[in-house]
């Protein structure tokens, strides 16, 4: 029997009397790559902030890592990484502060640190830029830094929001290429994406419409289920019969 | 006349150091919807805020509408639209405020013009109260492009405009483009989506700051050199390393649940031969089919040649 990393029961966030999250149930397993889909407003960076110890539910439960989402945020935050929609790198530090000062938040040794920075900054062939700022480097290169950043304490879990919003084909693939080497590693991967064939690359996925999961399978059984050729078409089905108005 | 018009324009950051936009030259049609295409740092933004003279160039002329980038800026900027890349609202004003001001801005009302924006501004409509910084993702670009339209632009420059954006959405969008050509607005749009980038009459391929090609979506696939074959099999991952591993296979990447796989020589390969080839390496159902290449199979090949 796998290890549930993720347990997540009932999982409500309103804001004001408007309900963004709506009592989302599901599992996550050690080592899978679990898809977080769902169209514009649907509630996904919401749940994600909650499931990452940013932000506290309105009710039901969800234990991460084995911590409690209400009471050990602080143990979560250890223990999983996070590469949020808007913000994951100091665009005015260099690349090598930028990963030194992240692994400085996590309490890794300095020796330690210099040590993986090193190596992380050969692996991903960022020698000649390693003293840029980080704002002057290309969106897909900041994206690999910053889910190396997210890894570099070697989490549980880590938490992608939308890794490969706006990136070139050729570097999304590369950027890819990196979040299997993590899952093998056993690393457990939570994903959200706009891109349908990275959905194909899940093992398992969740479709959100208006707050609620309203699909949860592999790619392979949601085409079945939806008699559907690619998630493309799975993704239309569900989100067209989205009821909030906005998107 | 060409409504936008690049002539030798380079562009260069850090004393010459850094050359962004590399000796461009391109025109767009009036009315025409042009797409820029390009790995991430290529020069298209670079090039959009030339266009909209937010950057001037060291070598070249541009011209929209057939003024001058440099020499006639103030007319240009009320003739345009621009969607910058990153995020262009005033987060602490509602949804509504920042449609509103961007309508003032350019001396016009949003009713004057609202036949426009209407088909996205309808889904962020019941959200008008709300700070453009509680906004999602995504909700965030279609209020963005709402205010780039507000004042009825003759030109509209999209920097990745559904960047975040949700596939039905983006579908919308595009129709809304489509629309938005046919009322005569001329569009130049860079998208890293290459469903999107079929849906231009024409578009550049930009790579290092330099014009790989210039042609419609069609003949560029048409150029596409290579036998082409979608593999998949019970085992993709140990399916993607075997074939890289292969001396044989000249290009393979993943590509939803297939493989792309394109070989070195083997000018005669037919998919049953690979299929037996496969099966002999011990992958189970394995399903070979030869295709005509995409415009994202274009892309990834020229980004690799260079
Ligand atoms: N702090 C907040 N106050 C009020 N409403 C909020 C707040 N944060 C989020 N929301 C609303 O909750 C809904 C869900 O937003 P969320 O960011 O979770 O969507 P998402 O699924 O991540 O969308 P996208 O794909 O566009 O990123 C949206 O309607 C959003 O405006
Ligand atoms: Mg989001």
């Amino acid at each position: 029997m796998a290890e549930k990393v993720i347990e997540c029961r009932e999982l409500t966030k309103q804001f004001g009397d408007f309900i963004a999250v709506n009592k989302i149930s599901f599992d996550v397993m050690k080592g899978e790559i679990f898809g977080f889909l769902g169209a514009n407003g649907a509630g996904k960076t919401t749940a994600m902030r909650i499931l990452c110890g940013l932000s506290y539910p309105s009710s039901g439960t969800a234990a991460v890592a084995g911590f409690d989402v209400y009471k050990q945020q602080e143990s979560i935050k250890r223990n999983i990484g996070y590469m949020s929609q808007k913000f994951s790198l100091y665009e005015n530090l260099t690349v090598t502060e930028n990963i030194e000062f992240f692994g400085g938040v996590y309490g890794l040794p300095m020796q330690e640190i210099r040590r993986r920075s090193n190596d992380l900054i050969r692996t991903l062939g960022l020698t000649a830029e390693a003293k840029k700022l980080v704002g002057a480097l290309p969106l897909g290169w900041k994206q690999k830094l910053a889910f190396s950043v997210a890894i570099f304490h070697r989490p549980r879990i880590v938490f992608l929001d939308e890794p490969t919003g706006g990136v070139d084909p050729v570097t999304r693939r590369q950027f890819w290429d990196m979040i299997y080497e993590a899952a093998a590693s056993g690393i457990t991967i939570f994903v959200t994406t706009h891109y349908m064939d990275e959905a194909e690359y899940c093992n398992r996925v969740t479709v959100m419409v208006d707050g609620k999961v309203e699909a949860l399978d592999t790619p392979a059984r949601l085409k079945q289920q939806y008699q559907a050729d690619n998630m493309d078409e799975v993704f239309y089905r569900l989100a067209r019969g989205a009821k909030r108005s906005a998107d | 006349m060409s409504a936008v018009i690049l002539d030798h324009i380079t562009k260069t950051y850090e004393n010459g150091k850094v050359t962004a936009v590399d000796d461009v030259s391109l025109e767009v049609s009036p009315g025409e919807l042009f797409g820029l295409i390009g790995p991430d740092g290529a020069g298209k933004t670079s090039v959009f805020r030339i266009l909209t003279t937010l950057l001037l160039p060291e070598k070249g002329t541009a011209s929209v509408l057939g003024f001058d980038c440099v020499k006639n800026y103030r007319e240009i900027r009320n003739r345009v639209g621009y969607m910058p890349g990153r995020f262009s609202l005033y987060q602490d004003l509602t949804v509504a405020e920042n449609l509103h001001f961007f309508a003032t801005l350019f001396g016009t009302t949003i009713e004057e013009n609202y036949t426009l924006i209407k088909d996205i501004y309808e889904q962020i409509k019941p959200f008008s109260n709300r700070r453009a910084g509680k906004l999602s993702g995504g909700m965030k670009q279609k209020l963005a492009l709402c205010c780039a339209l507000i004042h009825k632009p003759e030109v509209l420059f999209l920097d990745e405009p559904t960047t975040g954006v949700d596939v039905v959405s983006r579908k919308e969008f595009w129709a809304m483009l489509q629309q938005l050509k046919q009322q005569g607005i001329t569009i130049m749009v860079s998208t890293p989506y290459m469903d999107e980038a079929v849906l231009c009459e024409r578009i550049a391929l930009i790579q290092a700051g330099r014009i790989m090609s210039v042609d419609t979506p069609e003949k560029i696939i048409d150029t596409f050199p290579a036998q082409l074959f979608a593999v998949k099999a019970a085992d993709i991952y140990r399916l993607l390393t075997d074939l890289r591993n292969d001396p044989a296979t000249e290009s393979c990447y993943t590509f939803g649940e297939y493989l792309h796989i394109t070989f070195r020589g083997h000018p005669d390969t037919n998919p049953q031969q690979l299929q037996e080839w496969l099966e002999q390496r011990g992958h189970r159902n394995v399903a070979v089919k030869q295709i005509r290449a995409t415009i994202e199979d274009s892309f990834i090949r020229l980004m690799n040649e260079a």
